[in-house]
């Protein structure tokens, strides 16, 4: 029984905001009392460097490092040498980009993508085009972002190297087949890079089921501390890769020649004195949403979102981009209402969303407009929140919206 | 009543606003090369507008505006348009000076600004600051670009 009640006493921010409704989950989310006391534990008692200390404080400070990377593992099935800690998405996608270059690509190669991703996703790849005739292509996607297998299959080709794709789409929530993708990727010797950013935390992610590649995903959009990340690559393609960062803690040994021998996969992704008390929160942050179930949360989502979907499309004033997806944010704009104007409206009601683009700057080409609102939920979200919420909606109109600032 | 008086009413304020975001003054760029313009691309919203002005002899002719942009950036860049044309470039810099004291919140003088008052709770929303100064900042560097021109030319 998923007891949303008792889950929100887990985050200190709902008692410090008791009347804030936080619908901007897809941007970050709020951290629970097993994150927050990794994080401080560590500080207050366990303060030391990882690697190859000499003392017992040290030592502990690697195993608790090594330990999180053990969960992250168990979180979305694969080996613990298989998993690299991050800044975040945005640094793991730039270290796929990086290492596909540099062993994978060749000039006239093509990656595959879509126009719903997200910058991170996108401009790391655009650099690629510039730089060394790399070609980007897109798979279309239908007015509410999702990709059907039948056209993917039509975007294939003998020069796609990679299909590169968000497995749920960060504005419009439309969740991709990823298996079938990886499947057709790898029928034509391409690799599957998945931007997890907006999935992993909310639904379970099996890399050895689906069979991707690599995988990205960041830590505080899964009650985890910021300036986190992962990087999941298959083990044979982390080792042939080469890491974007060279420094301490990722090489054997150098000499001055400049002979450098790296470490093994994942140590050499991770140069310089890591962030070690954001990994140890991210590795609570696993155990806790595992404690509560990835499917349980998934569920409790799906019902979440359709309730809030349900009143949605009877607002008359509100024109509803993604009624059809099952999970994700629900995108919407005030008719005749600039988006940020209609979110100061329902700040001003104590709702917090976000307008804007949402950083998917080209996917005005498939939804015709290049603003929205995003309400994006978690599992501590709740249907009075969503009440709330819908209320304050019918109530934007272009003189509510003016009308904050007096 | 008198304007003074409308022009401390919240509900003339708000209907300004909403006047100025539907039927922008002055709202149709020109291919007229004299115009100096600027375009601003905000950096942290979507807001992009472009203003150009036509000033002959230290004196603001015209001024015009499009893009896209927010209640608040649209109706202030309006209202700019409105109380800029025809003033002299001292005349315009202070009331540009004016203005930006009002949105940060400082003392300001209410009589130079007549309905650009309407912003005066702006600094209250941090976030809003940059709406309602990007047309003013672009016609900030304009007065600026013209004088340089002006000085070159003695």
């Amino acid at each position: 029984m998923f007891d949303v009640k008792k889950i929100r006493e887990d985050y200190p921010m709902f008692a410090n905001h008791p009347d804030l409704v936080y619908f901007d989950n897809g941007a970050t989310t709020f951290k629970p009392k097993p994150v927050i006391n990794a994080v401080m534990d560590f500080y207050n008692s366990g303060t030391s460097n990882v690697h190859r200390g000499d003392y017992p404080l040290s030592v502990h400070a690697d195993q608790l490092y090594d330990g999180a990377r053990v969960k992250i593992a168990k979180f979305i099935n694969c080996d613990p040498k298989e998993v690299a800690f991050t800044a975040g998405t945005t640094a793991s996608m730039n270290q796929i980009a990086y290492g596909m270059e540099h062993v994978f690509l060749k000039p006239g190669d093509v990656i595959l993508t879509t126009r719903t991703e997200h910058a991170s996703n996108l401009l790391p790849w655009y650099r690629l085009e510039k730089n060394c005739g790399i070609k980007v292509e897109y798979i279309p996607a239908d007015s509410q972002g999702r990709v059907h297998i039948e056209d993917a299959e039509n975007a294939m080709h003998d020069k796609v190297k990679a299909i590169v794709i968000a497995c749920v789409n960060n504005v419009l929530g439309a969740v991709q087949p990823i298996k079938e993708l990886a499947k057709l990727a790898h029928e034509h010797g391409a690799y599957i890079v998945v931007d997890g950013a907006q999935s992993v935390p909310h639904r379970k992610t099996d890399v050895k089921d689906l069979d991707i590649d690599f995988l990205a995903f960041s830590g505080h959009k899964m009650c985890g501390p910021g300036g986190t990340g992962v990087l999941y690559g298959k083990y044979e393609l982390l080792e042939r890769m080469d890491p974007i960062s060279l420094g301490g803690g990722m090489n054997a040994r150098f000499d001055s020649c400049g002979d450098v021998i790296l470490k093994s996969a994942p140590e050499k992704y991770e140069a310089g004195t890591p962030n070690i008390e954001g990994v140890i929160g991210l590795g609570a942050a696993a155990e806790y949403l595992m404690s509560i179930g990835m499917d349980n949360i998934h569920e409790r989502e799906k019902q979440l979102r359709g309730y809030f979907a349900e009143k949605v499309k009877q607002l008359d004033n509100i024109e509803f981009y993604n009624p059809d997806n099952e999970t994700g944010p629900v995108a919407f704009n005030a008719k005749g209402v600039f988006a940020q104007d209609a979110a100061g409206y329902l700040a001003s009601q104590g709702i917090a969303v976000r307008s804007g683009n949402h950083c998917a700057k080209i996917l005005h080409e498939i939804i015709g407009t290049d603003q929205t609102i995003r309400a994006s939920l978690y599992l501590y979200n709740t249907e009075e929140e969503v009440d709330r919420c819908v209320k304050a909606m019918s109530e934007i109109t272009l003189e509510s919206a003016i009308g904050i600032f007096f | 009543m008198s304007v003074k008086d409308l022009l401390t009413n919240p509900d003339i304020l708000r209907e300004l606003i909403m006047d100025h975001y539907q039927y922008p003054h002055n709202h149709e760029l020109t291919k007229d090369t004299s115009y100096l313009r600027r375009h601003m691309a905000s950096e942290s919203c979507i807001d992009d507008i472009t203003v150009q002005a036509k000033i002959d002899d230290g004196i603001i002719r015209d001024i015009r505006f499009d893009g896209v942009a927010c209640t608040i950036s649209t109706a202030s860049t309006s209202m700019m348009t409105d109380l800029l044309i025809g003033k002299t470039i001292p005349e315009a810099q202070e009331i540009v000076s004016d203005y930006f004291h009002m949105v940060a919140g400082e003392d300001y003088d209410a009589d130079l600004l007549e309905e650009a008052v309407a912003f005066k709770n702006v600094y209250k929303q941090a976030n809003r600051i940059k709406c309602a100064t990007i047309g003013w900042n672009a016609i900030k560097e304009i007065l600026q670009e013209s004088e340089t021109q002006h000085d070159g030319q003695e």
